[in-house]
């Protein structure tokens, strides 16, 4: 029973872990948090629904339109509602405010556009199980979490062994002196909104596959953030073990103790980790003097 | 006047309540919180528990209520305030969904996600007797605001290195501002109870205190004028427009991203209603007309 609860918490980690790692993306750069991210994640479900249940086109070419088509909102958002503020200077507490105009905005836009009711996506794999001993594993979660394994795979590759990456990573430690030193800062921006929201774009497909499409399916985005916050805001890394933990964690709960009590303790872990450790697993110090 | 009337105004009275606390605490002290509709849900069922369970005076229960969410947001602001700004929203936002996922497990003392109904309704003229109490806190706010405790916080808001320097203990008066916004925010609630009569933890979540900052923003962090204002336009707004009301909260959206875009100092900035005000407007009129006179 434990491990059936470990596999199920680790598919449902997964995706959070996907819409996380955008959040530390952005928070690297920008130092604030997106809370549209978790829209632009809705909006890539949306979109995957559009070309494949609507479009009846093949699944993988709706899945790639849908992911492409996330990012380039994710890329669209900075560059309408977050550069100017970026360019003065403003708090950023302005680009959360901004940020939660945009996620009003995108949430709104489809209930008024494509309807608030709830759809559902044509079955893509069959809805079967297949067993490894005793372990029942979902055909569609373990496809999701191949896919997710492979899209972090390739993440970690592209932060780590490519230039795109190490000029990230210098935009992340400073921005300023990495525009200074030459780095096209605005270009980095938008191509990290991009990636961002590419892979939202895909844990969109992924939760309205497992569930079901509907406006509010941003919302899910503050579990992801929480698991961020944990793993420390702006760490990679650390995303992706805070969603992977918080799926787990959830899973773990709603077997074991009660499903009614699921939210309480995600929610009484974040103003723990808050308490104990604010900068998370591995972000920064970030208590002020006082 | 008509009942729709009468209570468009006493929601629009109530709100302003609640946004007069997140002013202080935002526009005069530059602390952001998300959570702020915690509070009010905790003033809402205090005051709904305490009136139809234990039959306590309308008054009392209200009071009674912006006491325990003032006295949560003290204990919350003594855990929490030392942490950054970011981080401090985080906490507000973590224990304003706390909140709301608390009230909504137990169904004994709450009912739950039934919601709690047969509240009292608001004793006497109910407009009347809002109007007053509203303001009766806008007074309380404005002296708060004009008093040492008001340049103590505004100091701390331009620059808070400074204010300490200076000797002003920031902490106690960080938790000062953060207690009195969780005060007013339990009294909105436990109006909003009374004239309802019905409440559940739903009303009171992210969105409404993500909307109490918003208004704030509009109306000029650092004028509680502005708030006001900026609060009886959000509430009235979508009544008068109410044949669009699909598309009320995506023009809510749109307003929002290009006002903190654009006019990010709000309606009214840093000033306050004052006559002053309209002999500037009288003045920059005049040279304003000369100039063109000129051409």
């Amino acid at each position: 029973m434990f491990l059936q609860q470990l596999i199920n918490g680790i598919s449902v980690g997964g995706i959070y872990a996907m819409i996380s790692i955008g959040y530390a993306l952005i928070y690297s750069l920008l130092g604030f948090s997106n809370w549209a991210h978790g829209d632009v994640a809705m909006i890539g479900a949306y979109i995957g629904f559009l070309f494949f249940a609507t479009a009846k086109l093949p699944f993988p070419i709706a899945l790639i339109i849908a992911i492409v088509g996330a990012g380039l909102l994710s890329l669209l958002n900075e560059r309408i509602a977050y550069r100017r503020i970026r360019k003065n200077n403003s708090p950023t507490m302005f680009l959360m405010i901004a940020a939660m105009g945009v996620s009003i905005i995108l949430q709104n836009f489809i209930t008024v556009t494509v309807g608030p009711k709830f759809l559902t996506y044509p079955d893509v794999v069959p809805v079967s199980t297949f067993k490894i001993g005793t372990l029942h594993i979902g055909v569609l979660d373990a496809l999701s979490l191949v896919v997710v394994l492979l899209s972090i795979i390739l993440l970690i590759y592209l932060l780590n062994k490519t230039r795109f990456g190490l000029a990230i990573k210098a935009c992340a430690s400073n921005i300023a002196v990495a525009s200074v030193l030459g780095i096209n800062v605005d270009a980095y921006v938008m191509l990290v909104f991009f990636l961002a929201g590419s892979y939202a774009g895909l844990a969109g497909v992924l939760l309205g596959l497992k569930y079901t499409v509907y406006p509010q399916l941003g919302n899910v985005s503050l579990k992801a953030f929480i698991a961020s916050v944990f793993g420390g805001l702006g760490s990679v890394p650390g995303a992706i073990i805070g969603g992977l933990f918080i799926g787990i964690m959830e899973g773990m709960i709603t077997a074991f103790v009660s499903p009614g009590l699921r939210d309480i303790f995600t929610f009484s872990f974040l103003i723990i980790i808050l308490l104990i450790r604010p900068s998370g697993l591995f972000g920064k110090n970030v208590s002020q003097k006082a | 006047m008509s009942g729709y009337y009468q209570g468009l105004l006493i929601l629009v009275c109530i709100n302003i309540i609640a946004v007069l606390g997140v002013s202080i605490l935002t526009g005069f002290t530059r602390l952001f919180s998300f959570g702020n509709a915690g509070f009010m849900s905790i003033g809402a069922y205090t005051a709904a528990i305490l009136s139809s369970n234990f039959h306590v005076p309308f008054l009392l229960s209200i009071l009674a209520g912006a006491v325990l969410a003032a006295f949560i947001a003290f204990l919350l602001g003594k855990l929490t305030l030392n942490l950054q700004g970011d981080y401090f929203l985080i906490a507000t936002l973590g224990f304003g969904e706390s909140v709301r996922v608390l009230f909504n497990y137990i169904v004994p003392v709450t009912g739950g996600a039934q919601g709690f109904s047969g509240i009292s309704v608001i004793p006497g003229n109910q407009l009347l007797t809002v109007a007053i109490i509203t303001i009766v806190c806008i007074a309380i706010a404005w002296n708060i605001i004009s008093s040492k405790f008001g340049r103590n916080i505004m100091a701390i808001r331009e620059d808070e290195m400074a204010a300490r320097a200076v000797g002003i203990n920031t902490a106690t008066y960080k938790n000062f501002a953060f207690t009195t916004s969780g005060f007013f925010a339990g009294i909105a609630g436990g109006l909003w109870a009374h004239y309802f009569t019905f409440i559940s933890p739903l009303m009171f979540n992210l969105d409404k205190s993500a909307e109490m900052t918003i208004v704030v923003v509009i109306g000029g962090l650092g004028s509680l004028t502005g708030s006001i204002i900026a609060s009886i336009l959000v509430t009235v707004l979508p009544e008068i427009l109410r044949a669009a009301s699909e598309y009320r909260m995506l023009a809510y959206g749109i307003a929002v991203v290009l006002i903190i875009n654009l006019w990010p100092s709000g309606l009214m900035g840093y000033k306050e209603f004052s006559f002053s005000w309209f002999r500037t407007l009288w003045v920059s009129t005049k040279t304003l007309v000369r100039k063109i006179g000129a051409k």
